[in-house]
């Protein structure tokens, strides 16, 4: 099991990594998930060994790696520009981490085409790096990866570079190899998709701090504070204020889930939650529409407040100009608290969707 | 996210640092400061009762010596010019036309650059001085007279430099163009700029850079240009160098020879200053674009029309005078034969040379296989500790390896005769001297194909290496080591090369029993007789080959190299 206590890194004036105190299971797939500049790189070298924290520490079950160098680790770690070594073939940059385990040249070609196999690349050893693909690039550094069986595995935005159609296929592919190999696993990304798609475990990262943590069906259904959610991609967030189970919000009436208590606080509103009722109370003008093929994302003027985001699936389909009149259902109604945390003070709400398990890491 | 740090960069210690430098600096101590300073002090004993200096400047300020120094910096204007106007058509053919051969003629196109001086003048001579075939066919048209006869004028030295000097132009400004991309000119044109108002407005502040840098390189060239000049020129065509060459050699005034070559290495120090600052202002744009493709191909009768004229005269002007070479070479008497490499072999003979011409091939071979040695051991040793040190040390020796190559070879050749020719160093009998003036010329090259190599490698792949299970040791051997071994076979070809047709230095030092392919080059060339200047023909035609199967081979290396990294 990889534990990271507290660790902390610096290049210069800026704080990359803020005190992350973080475990991975064995077998587990973590997804670190932030926007560029909030240190999910710098996370993975640290525990790579390729840059030591200036503060904290990284222990593997019991063993603190503190003095352990890069090569003695024993993890893996695919990176986002691939790196693969220009001067060597497909197949010398696979074997390169068998070779440096001291493997005989006949157990490094099984293991070679065994990997090659696994990532579609099998009879592709003699072609130059140069001259592969992106995809085909993507696919050798999974496999050279992979290629030594990791402890862990570390990946660091794998799909960057690749188009649209190789990123929504390769995540899966990937997430089969990795759960094969029996290895704990870090995949670093900035895209949500991504990120929740694969996960057993998803934290956010802001500013080199851990903000969400949580499995991704309950960051989804409760993201942490509004910083999270917005990033998350919801956009319809407001303060309100509540009452006997009704929130005012500047689009109108609102109704709740059961038990929250009467005052202020803070709301996300699911874009698909809205239903469209003659007598809703949020009343507004269809300005935009956008056609995503099985549905519409529409943006409605309310009256002074910012435009609201709407997801609509009904017939007949809005055009722009038309007066909608909607209701929202309470279950599409995700309450958080009304003050906003800042980066740097832990939030409550941060606090009590701190998974149990974490907590027990603690001495 | 790259936060671009460079973790896993070997460092080189201290100690290991003052290890490595140490013999690449005693070396350049030795053989480069103590010359240059022994030229110095020579300079000024020639003083007379006003002052040390006052003999220095009489020398400067004699009407002999200003006239000397308006036809180099003259001479050296024109050549520039020339060159770039020449060779600005093939930069724009080779950066925005795909055809048939055109990596190879690319590669060509360097073959005169890296060519010996000897070969050149050879060549030239050959083209256009008395014996030249054109003046054989205009003979047969019945055209009275020699019709070429330009051995000895302006024109003969500037053709040769403009041969000479073509590719740098070529690749410095074809490089930046083929970077450039096409799609800025079409916005102008769409704009509404006609084509000229577009490559004016657009393209040529571009290139303005470039053009400069390779004028200032050409210039410099042409300023220190000797071999040329040497053998093309009359008394009356002489540059610093060849002026420093004959008050030692034909005067025998040492003195003078020092106050000139002073004067020689203060111009040199200038024009590297402004070339440094010309540097400092010109930022030559990169990564416009990305080295995608950006050429088309002959496809319309416009530009069939252009690149047929362009790469026409460019094989006008670069394999001419070299297929004149060759076949006057083979010339003899009415008909064509091998009278002339035949007569390389014979001693004595009418020429009455003391060993035959063709030992000097087995001479310069060896001599070239010493400097190898020679220049890659020191060469990847200070490559070493530029490459892996950082601060003033590296930096420091850095400079001072350039300075070898920013001092004339007249000039070393001179300082050696006067420093190394009496104890506590004397070596003026020992076979290491022409390798160890070579090795002074030959010594940047390698750091230079090398330095810039191992910098390139990507942290990166030092990190990717680490993770996979490399201890730091086997990261350097796995990753840097073939980065090297492959610089060195590029800086030991360069070395080779460099060897082969050093002229200037060796001139001064190369015993006269003992004489490299192009001294003896020289020597033919000095007698008189119609087999002589055929086997220098010859024995040009083979160091021609020679010059050009080294290079090829760098060539190679350096491709796969460069594609590599």
């Amino acid at each position: 099991m990889l534990t990271l206590d507290t660790v902390s890194l610096r290049y210069g004036e800026t704080q990359v990594l803020d005190a992350i105190d973080l475990a991975v299971a064995d077998g587990e797939l973590l997804t670190v998930l932030g926007p560029s500049g909030s240190g999910k790189s710098s996370l993975l070298r640290v525990i790579a060994g390729l840059a030591p924290p200036d503060r904290g520490a990284v222990h593997w079950d019991e063993r603190d790696l503190a003095r352990v160098p890069v090569h003695e680790r024993g993890f893996g770690l695919m990176f986002q520009d691939f790196a693969l070594f220009p001067h060597r073939d497909v197949h010398e940059n696979v074997a390169f981490g068998l070779r440096m385990q001291g493997l005989g040249a006949g157990r490094i070609a099984a293991r070679v085409a065994e990997v090659l196999e696994l990532v579609g690349m099998s009879g592709m050893g003699k072609r130059a790096v140069s001259r592969l693909s992106g995809g085909e690039q993507q696919r050798v550094a999974l496999a050279r990866a992979i290629a030594p069986s990791p402890r862990l595995l570390m990946l660091d935005e794998p799909l960057g570079s690749l188009d649209r159609a190789l990123r929504e296929r390769l995540p899966l592919q990937l997430r089969d190899i990795v759960r094969a190999m029996g290895a704990s696993a870090i995949y670093v990304t900035h895209d949500q998709e991504e990120a929740l798609g694969i996960a057993d475990r998803t934290i956010v990262l802001r500013d080199g701090r851990i903000v969400a943590d949580a499995a991704p069906a309950r960051l989804w259904a409760q993201p942490p504070d509004e910083w999270v959610a917005r990033f998350l991609g919801f956009r319809n967030v407001t303060l309100a204020s509540v009452r006997d189970g009704r929130a005012e919000t500047p689009w109108g009436t609102v109704p709740l889930p059961a038990g929250v208590p009467d005052g202020e606080c803070r709301l996300v509103l699911r874009p698909t939650a809205f239903v469209p009722d003659p007598d809703g109370t949020i009343r507004g003008l269809v300005t935009a529409r956008l056609f995503r093929g099985d549905h519409l994302r529409l943006e409605l003027a309310v009256r002074t407040a910012s435009p609201l985001d709407v997801e609509a699936r009904w017939d007949p389909l809005p055009s722009p100009g038309d007066q909608l009149a909607l209701r929202i259902e309470p279950e599409g109604v995700i309450v958080l608290p009304a003050v906003e945390s800042a980066p740097g003070t832990p939030s409550s709400a941060e606090a009590d969707h701190r998974p149990p398990y974490r907590a027990n890491l603690r001495p | 996210m790259d936060r671009g740090v460079d973790g896993h960069r070997p460092a080189l210690s201290g100690r290991g640092a003052l290890l490595l430098g140490a013999p690449p600096l005693l070396f350049l101590l030795l053989f480069f400061a103590y010359p240059v300073a022994s030229i110095v002090g020579l300079g000024l004993s020639g003083g007379t009762d006003r002052g040390a200096a006052a003999g220095v400047l009489d020398t400067w300020l004699d009407a002999r010596t200003v006239e000397v120094l308006r036809f180099t910096l003259w001479q050296a204007a024109l050549s520039t010019v020339l060159t770039v106007l020449a060779a600005l058509p093939g930069a724009y053919v080779f950066a925005r036309f795909r055809f048939r051969g055109r990596r190879l003629l690319r590669a060509a196109t360097t073959v005169p650059f890296v060519l010996p001086t000897v070969v050149v003048a050879s060549a030239f001579l050959a083209l256009l001085g008395p014996r030249s075939p054109l003046n054989d066919m205009a003979a047969l048209l019945g055209v009275p007279g020699p019709i070429v006869r330009l051995e000895g004028s302006l024109w003969a030295i500037l053709l040769a430099h403009v041969f000479y000097l073509y590719a740098v132009v070529l690749r410095l400004v074809g490089g930046v163009w083929s970077n450039l991309d096409p799609g800025t000119e079409e916005a102008a044109r769409v704009l509404g700029a006609t084509r000229w108002m577009a490559f004016r407005q657009v393209t040529l502040p571009l290139l303005w850079p470039a053009i400069a840098s390779a004028a200032a390189i050409a210039f410099l060239f042409t300023f220190t240009s000797f071999g040329v000049i040497l053998l093309l020129g009359t008394p009356g065509t002489a540059t610093l160098e060849v002026e420093i060459y004959r008050t030692t050699a034909l005067l025998l005034d040492l003195p003078v020879a020092a106050a000139l070559a002073l004067l020689q290495m203060g111009s040199v120090l200038l024009l590297l200053l402004l070339y440094g600052r010309l540097q400092d202002r010109l930022t030559i744009e990169r990564g416009l674009r990305p080295p995608a493709d950006v050429t088309r191909p002959v496809s319309d009768r416009r530009s069939r029309l252009v690149a047929g004229a362009t790469l026409g005269s460019m094989g006008l002007l670069l394999a001419l005078p070299l297929l004149v070479l060759v076949e006057r070479s083979f010339a003899s008497g009415d008909g064509h034969g091998l009278e002339a490499y035949a007569a390389l072999f014979q001693a004595g003979g009418r020429a009455g040379a003391f060993v035959a011409p063709a030992e000097a091939i087995g001479n310069s071979l060896l001599f070239a296989g010493a400097t190898v040695i020679l220049a890659s051991l020191l060469g990847l040793m200070s490559a070493a500790v530029v490459a892996y040190r950082r601060g003033w040390s590296s930096r420091g020796l850095d400079a001072l390896l350039m300075l070898p190559l920013g001092t004339s070879a007249v000039t070393l050749g001179f300082g050696f005769i006067v420093a190394l020719d009496q104890p506590p160093l004397d070596l003026r009998t020992s076979p290491l001297l022409i390798p160890i003036a070579h090795t002074l010329v030959a010594m940047p090259f390698v750091v230079r194909a090398t330095v810039p190599l191992i910098r390139a490698i990507q942290p990166r792949l030092r990190e990717a290496a680490a993770v996979l299970g490399a201890s730091p040791r086997r990261t350097w051997l796995e990753v840097d080591g073939p980065v090297i071994a492959r610089a060195a076979l590029v800086g030991g070809g360069f070395a080779f090369a460099v060897s082969l047709g050093e002229f200037g230095a060796t001139l001064f030092i190369a015993r006269p029993d003992v004489p490299t392919v192009p001294i003896a080059i020289f020597r033919l060339l000095g007698q008189p007789g119609t087999l002589n200047f055929a086997q220098a023909m010859a024995m040009s035609t083979i160091l021609m080959v020679l010059t050009a199967a080294a290079v090829l081979l760098i060539e190679r290396w350096r491709g796969e190299a460069a594609t590599a990294f």
